[in-house]
């Protein structure tokens, strides 16, 4: 158990401190590096109170996935005119104030959540599909999530769907004077129709119309 | 302390895992030479050793004597890590991958998520390799690499849905032993082929390998990376073939099992059978390798997004559907 403990308090102590660098480091490039070690760890995390399902998700989702994104539009920035600039104190009071505001919410809603999460029993009966300890906690996932929560489980994905639909729909302008290919066309092209041989005298030019 | 036992006698089996593996990725990288050179009707390397059989260690020889050049304008620190992940992130998927029904490193729960996880961070290697180099044709490989990959997982992905469809386990080795009446590539078998080219594409392999297409892009992401490191790059890219040839052998071709179960074959060891399987796999990837000429990059990506994706979509509907209607799906346990 010691060991146990001794290898969660290292984990712990470098998603703290990764997670600490996001903030602090300048260049945006590490802080998006040290986002990524943050998610890393708190898989692991994940894995080893035995919550594998979880840890590798977070892994695939967040990790494979999400960060990569981020990284893509980080590193169209001029990270060193970035950092060379100063820090403006005009913005200081005005980020550390929103930022604030922010903090404060989701310290108020997690604090509602955990306190919550004593009286969960008495508001929601908890059904006993998930706590089988034979069953791998893939398999005790999906039997709660596609019997008693399917309708929230569906409105969630609906919700996301949604969103990709917007956003796609958002971004997307129709721009004139782009030469696209068509795949057809090219495939269907052929020597006949493409490739004609002319004869030209010598010392004279001649003029295609094209 | 017990834990700490256990931690060492892993390290242990760890290593007499990665040797073996270390190895064959020098004679792969021999073989996939050969089968190029056989393909074109050159002769190939066949000077070092028997066959030619020691070129790959004099090359690692070579490039380990060469000078490691940083770029002045390069940020060193992730310049460094780059070819180090890349090459980590490809030798620590084989920690889940059973050669037969015992040897296994870790026999995990969630194995195929897991080799899903892997293989989705190997991209960071080459994004951080051409962010690092501070340079455009690395950054333009690494973006389209990144691109590349990020949309070839989706629908690898899809794909390995199906197969946990007929199988109800994500463990590798039941995957392998829901195999022992039909292996899945027969009644599976678009899902192969869409698997197989997606492979292709997520090991940045030729007809797909756009992020270091020398005609357009000099090496890509590796263009400002020479001796050891460039090395490490070619190593990890070979390890991550291999693996997926690995995962495509225990997904489709039954892994471990022999193709019949009549004496002379079923007496042969698994370990056998899962190499025999992998190597075939390898040479249909090099193969490829010398008779498909290389893809646009806007044809890759219409063929990830436009095709693969619902294509193998509609299949998992297929799947779901059949196993539903005819009552064959796999039960709990």
């Amino acid at each position: 158990m010691l060991a146990h403990s001794l290898f969660f308090y290292f984990f712990s102590t470098i998603a703290v401190f990764s997670a600490t660098m996001v903030i602090v480091s300048r260049n945006t490039v590490y802080s998006v590096f040290f986002l990524i070690l943050v998610f890393i760890t708190i898989s692991i995390l994940f894995i080893m109170i035995g919550a594998e399902f979880l840890g590798m998700i977070m892994l695939i989702v967040y990790v494979g996935a999400v960060s990569v994104l981020f990284l893509f539009v980080v590193m169209m920035l001029n990270i060193t005119e970035q950092i060379k600039s100063k820090f403006k104190r005009k913005n200081l009071i005005k980020n550390i104030s929103v930022g604030s505001i922010v903090g404060i919410i989701i310290f108020s809603e997690l604090l509602v959540v955990i306190g919550g999460w004593k009286y969960k029993g008495t508001f929601f009966p908890l059904s006993n599909k998930g706590t089988n300890l034979d069953l791998t906690n893939t398999h005790a996932l999906g039997n709660i999530l596609y019997t008693e929560y399917i309708h929230l489980f569906q409105i969630s994905g609906m919700i996301l769907l949604i969103a990709m639909i917007g956003a796609i729909t958002l971004t997307f302008s129709k721009r004139d004077n782009v030469k696209r290919q068509n795949y057809f066309n090219q495939i269907q092209r052929e020597k006949t129709s493409s490739v004609s041989l002319i004869e030209v005298e010598s010392g004279k030019g001649i003029k295609l119309d094209d | 302390m017990t834990y700490f036992n256990i931690f060492f006698g892993e390290i242990y089996k760890i290593i007499f895992l990665l040797l073996p593996i270390l190895v064959s990725i020098a004679l792969i990288v021999w073989l996939d030479r050969r089968v190029w050179a056989f393909v074109q009707k050159r002769k190939g390397p066949n000077v070092v050793g028997p066959f030619g059989l020691l070129q790959t260690i004099a090359d690692a020889l070579k490039y380990i004597f060469k000078e490691i050049i940083v770029p002045a304008s390069a940020n060193k620190t992730i310049f460094v890590l780059a070819p180090i992940i890349t090459l980590t992130l490809a030798l620590i998927g084989w920690a889940v991958i059973p050669f037969s029904n015992e040897m296994v490193l870790a026999n995990i729960n969630v194995g195929i998520l897991y080799l899903f996880a892997i293989s989705s961070l190997s991209v960071y290697g080459i994004i951080m390799g051409g962010w690092a180099s501070n340079s455009k044709y690395p950054f333009l490989g690494a973006i389209r690499s990144a691109a590349q990959m990020v949309s070839y997982e989706v629908s690898i992905g899809i794909i390995i849905i199906n197969v946990l469809l007929c199988v109800g386990s994500l463990n590798l080795n039941k995957i392998v032993l829901a195999q022992q009446n039909v292996w899945f590539i027969f009644p599976l078998f678009p899902m192969f082929i869409v698997f197989f080219i997606s492979s292709l594409a997520e090991t940045n392999r030729p007809p797909f390998d756009l992020p270091e297409a020398e005609s357009e892009l000099v090496a890509g992401y590796q263009t400002e990376y020479s001796g050891m490191m460039y090395a490490m790059f070619w190593l990890g890219e070979y390890a991550n073939i291999l693996l997926l040839c690995a995962l495509g052998t225990v997904l489709f071709l039954g892994g471990w099992l022999s193709p019949i179960d009549i004496y002379p074959f079923s007496a042969l060891p698994g370990i056998f059978w899962m190499i025999f399987k992998i190597l075939g796999l390898f040479i249909l990837f090099s193969l490829v390798k010398a008779i498909v000429p290389r893809y646009r990059f806007d044809q890759l990506m219409r063929l990830g997004w436009k095709i693969f994706l619902p294509f193998s979509l509609i299949w998992v509907v297929l799947t779901a559907s059949f196993l539903f209607f005819l009552d064959m799906l796999p039960t709990i346990g």
